[in-house]
């Protein structure tokens, strides 16, 4: 086995999402969107917004996380590439894995990039405390990456499967929600959140790769 | 180089087709025929080990080449981005720049899928057999949009690749323009 046809399957998925044409902008805007509507919604009281912050920072993530999965391998098997992988010579959960990771570096790593400015809007305090957030943010976007991922490849071969993708996908996000906002608070459980998130992002990072092989395959069938 | 024996599959409820066996050799060209839905298509998917029959075996000892009907170019890929992708991504380092040249792609080498005509995406996809020489061609009605020109190319890389020893299966409708060694009609 080379790794060859899994690093183009990787450069192939990142030009792809540039030539979308939205690009990472798609899901910041949608992200940004949703988390500005909730300081219009419920009022300005800085602490409440402080309270509130990072579960709606963790709800918007999820949810824009979902925007641009949906065409991922829906446009593999319309255009005919996903017999081509298949062929590849190189096993399907690899190649489904470097298309997943290099959706989350043009439209994840974005996300949590934002967080910062967003979480600031919220009254969050101004220090290193927005980087860790960040970094946080980032690591359970991977998660919802992955998870979203088996969705995408399990409704590949549904028309409009959007709304399908996020029914598959939402209960697989609730341990990153979970932990994810037990980190924010970083009080309950002390220094474990963080590691709880961590490992519950590399349990996807392990996992999900074989689901999506495995939905992949019954799609090209 | 292929053997395939007994195959059958269901779709929905209904058998396509079973009791199918096949065998292809160095040198040999398979032309498989059936009216539009009696499962070329899907019989070739098999072959290929995309689809898993319901019945029967198939026993693939070579490397193979896929065209399928649907080509496989990405709207926003060039046909020089895409021959160079798949030459990566088999560890080929063939000249892309002749194989453009041979398929009549040096004018649109640059211009993006969604651009190109029926033709030349097909061309693009046929180009593919040239980037690495593996044994078995597997080809779903490879003429398919292509003009009498593109045609006479088609022929020439099949004849080439027999007289080298390489197999093919294809499904074709009409007149397949080489001399098949076996007709399998389903």
């Amino acid at each position: 086995m080379s790794p060859k046809p899994i690093l183009s399957a990787f450069r192939q998925a990142l030009g792809e999402s540039w030539a979308g044409g939205a690009g990472a902008l798609l899901p910041l805007g949608f992200f940004a969107g949703a988390a500005v509507l909730v300081p219009l919604g419920i009022g300005t009281e800085p602490g409440m917004l402080r309270a509130v912050g990072p579960g709606i920072l963790w709800v918007s993530l999820a949810l824009s996380s979902l925007v641009t999965l949906e065409r991922i391998f829906q446009a593999d098997v319309e255009d005919g590439a996903l017999d081509l992988w298949l062929q590849a010579g190189a096993p399907v959960s690899a190649i489904a894995a470097a298309k997943t990771f290099a959706h989350w570096l043009t439209a994840g790593l974005p996300l949590a990039l934002m967080s910062p400015v967003l979480a600031l809007m919220f009254q969050a305090q101004a220090g290193i405390g927005l980087l860790t957030g960040a970094l946080i943010y980032g690591i359970g976007g991977l998660a919802f990456f992955f998870w979203g991922g088996v969705g995408a490849a399990l409704s590949a071969t549904v028309r409009r499967g959007g709304l399908l993708i996020a029914l598959i996908a939402l209960p697989l996000y609730v341990p990153t929600a979970i932990f994810g906002s037990m980190a924010m608070r970083g009080a309950a459980l002390g220094d474990t959140a963080p590691l709880l998130l961590a490992a519950s992002t590399l349990f996807a990072l392990a996992a999900a790769p074989f689901a999506m092989a495995a939905a992949l395959r019954l799609a090209a069938d | 180089m292929l053997t395939a024996t007994n195959l059958g599959i269901l779709r929905g409820e209904r058998v396509l087709f079973e009791g199918v066996s096949l065998s292809v050799a160095p040198g040999e060209a398979v032309v498989l025929r059936g009216a539009n839905g009696a499962g070329k298509t899907t019989l070739l998917r098999i072959l290929g080990g995309l689809t898993r029959p319901e019945a029967g075996q198939v026993d693939r000892r070579a490397t193979h080449h896929w065209i399928g009907h649907r080509e496989g170019l990405k709207p926003h890929e060039t046909p020089r981005a895409h021959l160079k992708l798949w030459a990566q991504a088999w560890g080929s380092d063939a000249d892309i720049d002749a194989i453009l040249r041979e398929m009549g792609l040096s004018r649109p080498s640059e211009v993006a899928a969604r651009y190109l005509s029926a033709g030349q995406r097909r061309r693009t996809a046929l180009a593919r057999l040239m980037l690495d020489r593996r044994p078995l061609w597997l080809l779903d009605e490879p003429f398919t949009a292509l003009d009498a020109d593109g045609r006479e190319q088609l022929l020439a890389l099949v004849a080439n690749h027999r007289q080298s020893g390489g197999a093919i299966i294809a499904a074709i409708h009409g007149d397949a323009g080489f001399v098949a060694s076996r007709e399998v009609t389903l």
